[in-house]
């Protein structure tokens, strides 16, 4: 049964980059948008430590969450159309396509690498729980906040509305890879969505893509395939998720062993002591832990004023390739940094493709993974890359990658003729 | 450095002999539900929980020749891409030598059976924050080939695992 929500009297817009313009005509949308934890991906970047490598990449999640939303109000008109599309699961999908981060924390993968927190719990306890957010969806209903959360889980039994917010081509991943190529000013990473909306097709639970619309799914394979290695997982942008990494990991240290901080972290004591409640998550964001990096570039230890004056100053780590003849070396490595002064635990790390939160498309495996699925004349359905030459060529490439960072300037400032140096020179080949 | 990879290659060797990688992917996941460090992300896929981090883990140990990947007969077996440690394998293992406790016995339980069962485990497991009946209520109505009496027997496979767990190794977790 389809239910009516409430209408604006006005349609509202926000002017977009990406999009042009981001239409909200339900007032359901318009009151989640204004909830404070959703005006808090303002203060979050998209991109994390990326505007350190490109300095254009400051958009936040703010932006990105209104673009999904956008993309999936569009395309969801395309299916109803066609009468592909159940009106009464409407308000669900977009709700969860606009909500679908919400959970992200300031510098979201270092920060849950360092504390053991996880986005995804946020974003269903912020929808679930003591907020604003929930009781804008409750009020449509008891249950309505639950279904919103499903299909952002991936536990909605509808698996049609779960696919256009998460599959190999979803909302999500279309307008992070525009959005990203936008702001971070490069000339790969832009395929011709509207032309991948018009090739879309539903198919039992799940969307596939006419065979005449191949080329556009290529170009977007091949965009993320770029972004990927010359975006999300560049060198210099994970030299500086290293370093913040290791910030937040000092901190944690120096806390627990009872250091007497200049600034003292109170919003991150709670989760210094694994206590941190929903309400005390949500005061979190981008500014409050810049702020600490700033200030605490005067702290006594030198570990942790280093550590946030090369991240503030952008001072970032250099790397070697890491190669398994390196992990037989570690332990030679971590003692002549010890006996360097460099405390290997802080300035000796390995980062590897497994730390990235992107992933490139793969042609499923053997059923644990959807692939991407063309709609033949016939009817049949056959996976992307078995009809692609371009796809067949990049998805059985390697998508792996692991380099070994460390702070060169403190090498080469040891005393000349160190022994340490030497030692640490030839055991990472510089 | 790579103590979550050393984790997956333990585990691996532990084993014994080869490992597919479906029956890895839902091995992990019961594992890390029981407690043990393993600290891959899993999201719900179409056959319940995945991690495509512990997928890019593997891909890694096989780039660095700690494992080998082969390929068994598709027509005899649903799990065909088998994993085994390599003698570079047991090197790098010889740096990491107390990052998993033995688990030997709780592997071969969990290997031993079927990759629809597994699969039925795992998404029991995935839904163990809900009540007993809206866990069931739940995979019953995500997954449409379970039936009620593989579920009976996926919960009484996870109060065995729970007991052989705390049995092998208690102080482990």
């Amino acid at each position: 049964m389809t239910r009516s929500f409430q209408k604006l009297n006005e349609e509202k817009v926000f002017k977009d980059p990406v999009h042009r313009y981001i239409h909200v005509r339900d007032r359901l949308i318009w009151d989640l948008i204004g909830a404070p934890e959703f005006q808090r991906l303002r203060r979050i970047r998209q991109l994390g430590t990326t505007y350190l490598t490109f300095h254009g990449a400051e958009h936040s999640r703010f932006g990105h969450s209104l673009g999904v939303y956008e993309i999936a109000r569009r395309v969801i008109d395309i299916f109803k159309y066609r009468n592909h599309w159940d009106d009464s699961e409407t308000m669900i999908t977009l709700c969860a396509a606009l909500l679908h981060d919400v959970g992200h924390g300031p510098f979201s993968h270092s920060f849950e690498k360092v504390f053991g927190t996880n986005h995804e719990e946020y974003t269903q306890k912020i929808i679930l729980g003591d907020t604003e957010i929930h009781r804008i969806l409750e009020k449509q209903g008891s249950g309505f906040a639950q279904r919103v959360a499903d299909v952002i889980g991936k536990t909605y039994p509808n698996r049609l509305v779960v696919s256009l917010i998460s599959s190999q081509i979803d909302a999500d991943r279309m307008d992070y890879l525009l959005r990203d190529a936008y702001f971070t000013g490069v000339s790969y990473g832009h395929f011709d969505m509207e032309r991948i909306w018009r090739v879309m097709r539903t198919r039992d639970d799940q969307i596939v893509f006419k065979l005449s619309g191949m080329h556009a799914v290529e170009d977007y394979i091949m965009s993320r395939y770029q972004m990927y290695w010359q975006v999300y997982f560049h060198p210099v942008t994970r030299s500086a998720e290293v370093i913040l990494t290791q910030i937040l990991h000092r901190a944690k240290d120096l806390y627990q062993q009872g250091f007497r901080f200049k600034y003292l972290p109170h919003p991150l004591l709670k989760i210094f002591n694994g206590k941190i409640t929903l309400h005390d998550y949500l005061k979190l964001d981008e500014s409050v832990i810049l702020y600490f990096f700033q200030v605490w570039q005067e702290e006594a230890d030198p570990i942790l004023s280093d550590l946030c004056y090369r991240f503030m100053n952008r001072r970032l780590f250099k790397y070697v390739e890491f190669t398994p003849a390196l992990l037989d070396a570690k332990d030679r490595l971590s003692e002549s940094f010890q006996a360097a002064g460099i405390d290997p635990k802080y300035y000796l790390e390995i980062d590897s493709s497994s730390n990235s939160p992107y992933d490139l498309y793969r042609p499923g495996e053997e059923g644990e993974r959807q692939p991407i699925q063309l709609l033949m004349p016939d009817g049949t359905l056959h996976e992307l890359s078995q009809e692609s030459d371009v796809v067949g060529s990049i998805t059985g490439m390697r998508r792996t990658d692991c380099k070994l960072y460390y702070p060169k300037d403190r090498i080469l400032d040891l005393p000349k003729h160190s022994p340490h140096q030497k030692d640490i020179q030839r055991l990472l080949g510089i | 450095m790579l103590e979550d990879h050393a984790k997956v290659a333990a585990l691996i060797h532990q084993n014994g002999e080869t490992i597919g990688r479906k029956k890895l992917q839902k091995a992990i996941y019961i594992f890390q539900k029981l407690g043990y460090p393993f600290h891959q992300i899993f999201h719900f896929h179409f056959r319940g929980p995945y991690s495509e981090e512990l997928s890019v883990q593997l891909e890694e140990l096989c780039d660095f020749g700690f494992l080998i990947e082969d390929r068994e007969n598709e027509e005899q077996t649903d799990d065909p891409c088998v994993y085994r440690i390599s003698e570079a394998g047991r090197d790098f293992l010889s740096h990491y030598k107390d990052v998993l406790p033995n688990v030997s016995r709780l592997m071969q339980c969990v290997v031993g059976q079927s990759i629809h069962f597994l699969e039925c485990v795992t998404i029991l497991l995935y839904f163990d924050h809900l009540s007993h009946d809206a866990a069931i209520e739940k995979v019953l109505v995500l997954e449409k080939e379970i039936t009620s009496s593989e579920l009976t027997r996926a919960l009484a496979f996870i109060e065995e695992i729970c007991r052989l767990q705390s049995i092998e190794s208690p102080a482990s977790r």
